[in-house]
């Protein structure tokens, strides 16, 4: 299979359709070999049609900016006539998208094929994909391992080569945080930069959809085609969508990259260290100024965090009262019985945790002790990001303290499954882009290697300057080009 | 602030969840250790600073009051496990 159109990132393909080397169809067959021979046990997909993908293969476009591309779906967003489970057993096999997901719409414009549902924690909730109310996933490079989540299925999927590319959300490290356990890139864009619309819901002011490539160019791409205003989501930014592609230069020279000391501590793992102190002398060497600067709310990042999104995923999930979708309960004695059966026989239990965290921050008496009190804390963890970018261009550190950890290491324990976000969050907390890519590999006791990322964080709307930093990396780098071991 | 323990039963109550005993002993414990750790937020001097809402500013934005094709009907409909005469089917919500 090494001439297989699966192993491709979206630029390589688009040159061989353009040289006639191969057509879609021809493509998504090699795709859909790849998935059969390599997916299994790893469960990367919920669900994959490829029916009506090779239809549409048969008359795309290839002229077009992303035509002909497979691109594999999160499955939280929704794509007309295909399920949209969020990898809850409340939506399972009785749900049906009856409408397109903005980016969805944006993609098929482009040209692009929506092609498989990808596993993830339920409805986002999760940092492993452990979650996940269907099935389990596992780490491509190590199968005793979690892929990381909640987008868990996508990065498998693309660091796996059964897919081009994929699109994940990122409410608090769910596209940076897997891609860097399974050896992806991940690109978080600025709050608003994507549309939310038919993206279901977790934490609505944390919440953003972001592309999973193979490479940081391929990431460009996709975000040039997703972002944009949108009537339908009034939060969508109205700022210019710019040519991203072009803005990946290569060059880094003379470019300020911010070193938060907060995030360079002792609980970092010291094999995850070594990669990151490696990736900043490389680009060191490649003429980037490296500057200390100081987050110093960061310690309150992961408490706000949990309030936040708890409170606001409390409220966004009050609309599975199993009336018009989903899980329904059976006889129930009156709708408050209804509700609260039809819920409980439908959520998994992270998902329960959290309503009941987010209900509790909400309630009478507690709301100003946690609730407004993390949203101000929120507007100091901004604050700190404002005054780093005054002193660099983009901050860097490890994706994640570890590489992908041990399934069933930390599911009975929930505070350490949250604690281990600890880099990522802030960046849905204020609202900035991130991308993570990878930079290096440590070696388990047991004798697999694992991928680590490079996160490289940038201002609002400065996706152009966080992936120059990444690419230019890339270009002077194999780890992306790295796969996991067959069989 | 007091060190109650959480009421789970309370509070999944308000949240219109059912939980077993199993699930209440252990998101008790678990919850507890949770709002243990969130609690260090007491430790921040917030005074005068201002409670944001979203990472970036979001304002009201208006569109043209026209009419505009919607969901229809049929489509609303296709989800739900139970539906009479065009509408959804709920346990009777008044007295009889």
């Amino acid at each position: 299979m090494s001439d297989s159109a699966a192993n491709l990132s979206i630029l390589e393909l688009q040159e061989d359709y353009r040289r006639g080397k191969r057509s879609p169809s021809e493509a998504l067959h090699d795709l859909i070999e790849s998935v059969e021979a390599k997916d299994g046990e790893l469960g990367a997909y919920l669900s994959f049609d490829p029916e009506t993908a090779l239809k549409e293969a048969e008359n795309s476009d290839v002229q077009l900016p992303l035509g002909g591309i497979p691109i594999a779906i999160k499955d939280l967003i929704n794509v007309e006539g295909q399920p949209c489970s969020c990898a809850s057993k409340f939506l399972e096999s009785s749900y049906t998208s009856t409408y397109d997901a903005t980016v969805i719409s944006r993609l098929r414009k482009a040209g692009a094929i929506p092609l498989g549902r990808t596993n993830m924690d339920e409805f986002a909730m999760g940092s492993s994909t452990e979650n996940s109310g269907i099935r389990s996933s596992l780490n491509p490079w190590d199968k005793s391992r979690i892929p990381g989540g909640s987008s868990g299925g996508s990065a498998i999927c693309v660091a796996n080569d059964t897919a081009i590319a994929a699109l994940g959300s990122d409410t608090g490290g769910s596209i940076r945080q897997p891609a860097s356990f399974c050896g992806c890139v991940g690109l978080k864009p600025t709050y608003g930069r994507v549309s939310r619309y038919g993206l279901v819901a977790f934490a609505s002011s944390l919440d953003q959809i972001g592309p999973m490539t193979k490479t940081s160019r391929d990431a460009a791409l996709l975000l040039s085609v997703i972002s944009g205003s949108d009537p339908r989501d009034s939060t969508a930014l109205s700022a210019d969508v710019p040519d991203y592609e072009n803005q990946l230069t290569g060059e880094v020279k003379g470019l300020r990259i911010g070193l938060p000391k907060e995030y360079f501590t002792d609980g970092i793992n010291p094999d995850v260290r070594k990669c990151i102190d490696d990736a900043i002398s490389h680009l060191e060497n490649l003429g980037a100024e490296i500057v200390d600067v100081s987050l110093p709310h960061t310690e309150y990042a992961v408490a706000t965090y949990y309030i936040i999104a708890t409170a606001e995923a409390s409220a966004n999930l009050a609309r599975f009262d199993g009336v018009r979708y989903g899980n329904r309960a059976n006889q129930p004695d009156d709708i408050i019985d209804h509700y609260r059966r039809s819920r409980a026989n439908g959520f998994g239990e992270e998902v329960k945790r959290r309503i009941i965290l987010g209900t509790y921050v909400l309630s009478s008496g507690y709301n100003d002790a946690y609730y407004v009190r993390a949203q101000k804390a929120r507007t100091l963890i901004r604050k700190d990001f404002d005054t780093a970018f005054e002193q660099a261009d983009v901050l860097i550190s490890p994706t994640a303290p570890t590489p992908a950890f041990r399934l069933g290491e930390k599911s009975s324990d929930p505070l350490q499954m949250y604690l281990a976000d600890i880099f990522t969050i802030a960046a849905n907390l204020s609202g900035i882009c991130g991308a993570s890519t990878p930079c290096g590999s440590v070696k388990t006791d047991e004798g697999t290697s694992l991928p680590v990322g490079l996160q490289v964080l940038g201002p609002h709307l400065a996706e152009g300057a966080v992936l120059r930093v990444t690419d230019a990396f890339e270009k002077t780098t194999e780890w992306h080009r790295r796969r996991p071991p067959t069989g | 602030m007091d060190e109650e323990k959480i009421n789970v039963n309370y509070v999944a109550d308000l949240a219109r969840l059912e939980l077993t005993e199993d699930e209440v002993e252990r998101f008790t414990g678990q919850l507890d250790d949770i709002i243990g750790y969130v609690r260090q937020l007491e430790q921040l001097d917030v005074t005068g600073i201002e409670a944001m809402a979203h990472a970036v500013p979001v304002y009201d934005i208006m569109r043209e009051d026209n009419r505009r094709p919607g969901d229809g009907t049929e489509s609303a409909l296709l989800n739900t496990q139970d539906s009479s005469s065009n509408q959804f089917r709920v346990p009777r919500v008044v007295e009889s």
